[in-house]
């Protein structure tokens, strides 16, 4: 009995306690979880080919002059540029358009399209350039040899190679001189339930012109969108199936 | 008796100080070609005048010309092994070597221009056979095994009876090669320059200009150093072969254009290499078409040439010079002209989007190309030195097809 004359409440105490030490267990130190609750699937369980990664790219909300997808991927993923913006690698870089004879203007992102026939994959001598089995295409960096046929090949000129010597890389994207590399969709956000970095930006800088998700399950958002709105694939003549779609050029 | 013709053959041995010279010439082209492929590994690719837009560079235009030229070298062997033409056999030794030789050249650039040259054991180990690159490694180490071969069959008196069906292998191989590097642009859906299922032949047909041009200086040298003789009525049959292929790469290249003229989508990329390419346009017109074509009938089907083996010799640079360019057009050109990605708009970004790409070969690059040839023509040499592949003579006065 406490000194207001009432009996403490049990039931709290134990959810509180209880509460507590399940948090500590969870947590040993940040960064560092028992169990990861916010984990799509643990390391060793493989991508599934139930799952399409794909991006929707509305060009009627994507600002001209805006760069917000790139800025954010270049921090992502560590890209730095140089003192020649030729060699600098791109992992997205903003496209503006202009309709030869109408005259009417198109800003939009350009990005790795995550073709499902990619012909990077198909030209890479050594199979390091690859696509997984959600439709992600990446670059082993131990296999590329640097011999930049995918970059010839790539009909969105999506591909970077690395001339120089790097510094100040971040964990999640491991570089190397001499390679190939492009865009990952940020496999390594993607397999934690997080989106591209590029999406997150839009969304929060409030444009929403970029929309990521699962292109085979009928109730994500980007197979709901593309229900209802017009999407394109560029260079749809080469019969690629791309993972990124266009709606509005 | 024909056969006795060419029965004979030596090893180089007028060496002596023009000889030391020569290979002291050519390890200098060999180092500077180490020093400029370290210099890259080392700084990485941005020494270079590649860029993310020019992805191939110099390199590749030596590269591709060496192993294109490898392929149409042996085209002497095969028209004595395969076709039978008596007098071309005392030279096919020579023309296995010089194939052997300046494929390896063209290798070693290739190999030595790669992002990652240390990683060759990966390139020999994973394999994805969808890639015609991956292909291409298989043909041009298959090719130098099967000229090897085809030169074992040559040198081994019990042999001989084999060298025929070698010869063909051989000769079947050269042809698939070349197809196969032409495929390598061919193959190429994205671009507007290449994509055309004409690559492979116009390929092949180079590589008997680029081959035929570069076995008959080499010949003539090799016959000159040696003091053995080379009659001149073989000198200008195979002059006159060369003029025939030049004029197949003409047509080849022309039909080339000729179809790309008539697909509107394309109409662009024609209207860059022909007309407002800059130095793309002046190396087409100037250098392939008129002195690697035109003048070359000129010197060998009018007076203008002069003595038989002079307008075979002046023929020949004139073919490799523009053989030269044409490579470089093809790869360079090629990717300067932008990707279409949305026709009918003009496109423009921080990635060069909708630009001519501009590019200017580098030192480096250079040195790292004329290694490679520095390197082809030393294993020549050596060759010579160390083997009988010099005829004691050369003559034209046997009746041709005696098998």
């Amino acid at each position: 009995m406490n000194r207001y004359g009432a009996q403490p409440d049990q039931a709290r105490r134990r959810f509180v306690g209880r509460a507590g030490a399940t948090a500590a267990m969870l947590t040993l130190a940040p960064g560092v979880s028992l169990i990861d609750l916010v984990r799509a699937k643990s390391d060793d369980v493989p991508v599934s080919a139930d799952t399409r990664w794909g991006m929707l790219v509305d060009a009627t909300k994507c600002a001209e002059g805006c760069t917000d997808c790139v800025d954010a991927c270049n921090d992502e993923h560590g890209l730095q540029t140089s003192s020649r913006p030729e060699l600098d690698a791109q992992y997205i870089r903003k496209l503006d358009l202009r309709d030869r004879t109408t005259g009417k203007t198109y800003s939009l992102p350009m990005l790795c399209q995550h073709c499902e026939t990619a012909p990077c994959v198909d030209v890479c001598p050594t199979g390091a350039s690859f696509r997984r089995a959600d439709g992600i295409v990446l670059v082993d960096k131990h296999t590329c040899i640097g011999c930049r046929y995918c970059m010839m090949a790539c009909p969105y000129k999506a591909r970077s190679f690395v001339h120089e010597n790097l510094t100040d890389q971040v964990p999640n994207t491991p570089r190397g001189k001499g390679t190939v590399e492009s865009c990952t969709f940020c496999a390594h956000r993607v397999d934690r339930d997080r989106e591209p970095a590029c999406v997150e930006a839009c969304t929060r800088a409030g444009h929403d012109a970029l929309t990521f998700g699962d292109m085979s399950d009928p109730h994500s958002d980007i197979s709901v969108m593309a229900k209802k709105i017009a999407t394109r694939q560029i260079r749809a003549d080469l019969r690629l199936n791309t993972g990124v779609r266009y709606h509005g050029v | 008796m024909a056969s006795s013709v060419g029965d004979r053959f030596s090893v180089l041995d007028r060496a002596g100080l023009r000889f030391r010279f020569a290979v002291a010439a050519l390890l200098g082209l060999i180092a500077l070609g180490y020093a400029a492929a370290h210099y890259m590994e080392v700084e990485g690719h941005h020494v270079t005048g590649m860029t993310n837009q020019i992805v191939w560079g110099t390199p590749h235009v030596f590269a591709v010309f060496l192993i294109v030229a490898a392929s149409g070298a042996l085209n002497v062997a095969s028209l004595a092994s395969v076709f039978g033409i008596a007098r071309y056999k005392p030279l096919a030794r020579l023309s296995g070597l010089l194939a052997i030789a300046l494929l390896l050249g063209g290798l070693v650039v290739l190999v030595l221009d790669l992002g990652r040259p240390e990683r060759l054991i990966v390139a020999m180990t994973y394999y994805n056979f969808k890639s015609i690159f991956a292909w291409n490694i298989f043909l041009y180490t298959g090719f130098i095994v099967i000229a090897v071969a085809y030169l074992w069959m040559h040198f081994e008196p019990r042999m001989g009876v084999y060298v025929k069906p070698v010869g063909i292998g051989a000769f079947v191989w050269r042809i698939v090669l070349t197809t196969g590097t032409g495929s390598i642009f061919g193959f190429l859906v994205a671009r507007e320059g290449y994509d055309a299922a004409i690559m492979a032949p116009l390929f092949v047909v180079m590589s008997l200009v680029f081959g035929t041009a570069a076995f008959l200086l080499f010949a003539m040298a090799v016959f000159r150093w040696s003091g053995a003789a080379l009659d001149t009525q073989v000198v200008t049959k195979l002059a006159n072969l060369l003029g025939i292929f030049v004029a197949a790469s003409l047509y080849l290249t022309a039909i080339y254009h000729l179809t790309n003229l008539y697909i509107t989508e394309h109409h662009g990329f024609e209207r860059f290499l022909l007309l407002d390419g800059g130095v793309h346009t002046t190396l087409f017109w100037l250098v392939q078409v008129a002195l690697g074509g035109l003048l070359v009938f000129a010197v060998l089907w009018t007076p203008l040439g002069g003595p038989p083996r002079r307008k075979a010799v002046v023929a020949s640079i004139l073919a490799l010079i523009g053989g030269a360019a044409q490579v470089y057009v093809i790869i360079i050109g090629g990717q300067a002209y932008p990707l279409e990605m949305f026709p009918g708009m003009d496109a423009s970004s921080s990635f060069f989007d909708g630009v001519v790409a501009h590019y200017s070969p580098s030192l480096p690059e250079v040195g790292l190309g004329l290694g490679g040839v520095g390197l082809a023509l030393l294993i020549a040499l050596v060759g010579l030195r160390v083997l009988p592949f010099v005829p004691d003579r050369a003559a034209g006065d046997v009746a041709d097809r005696q098998g």
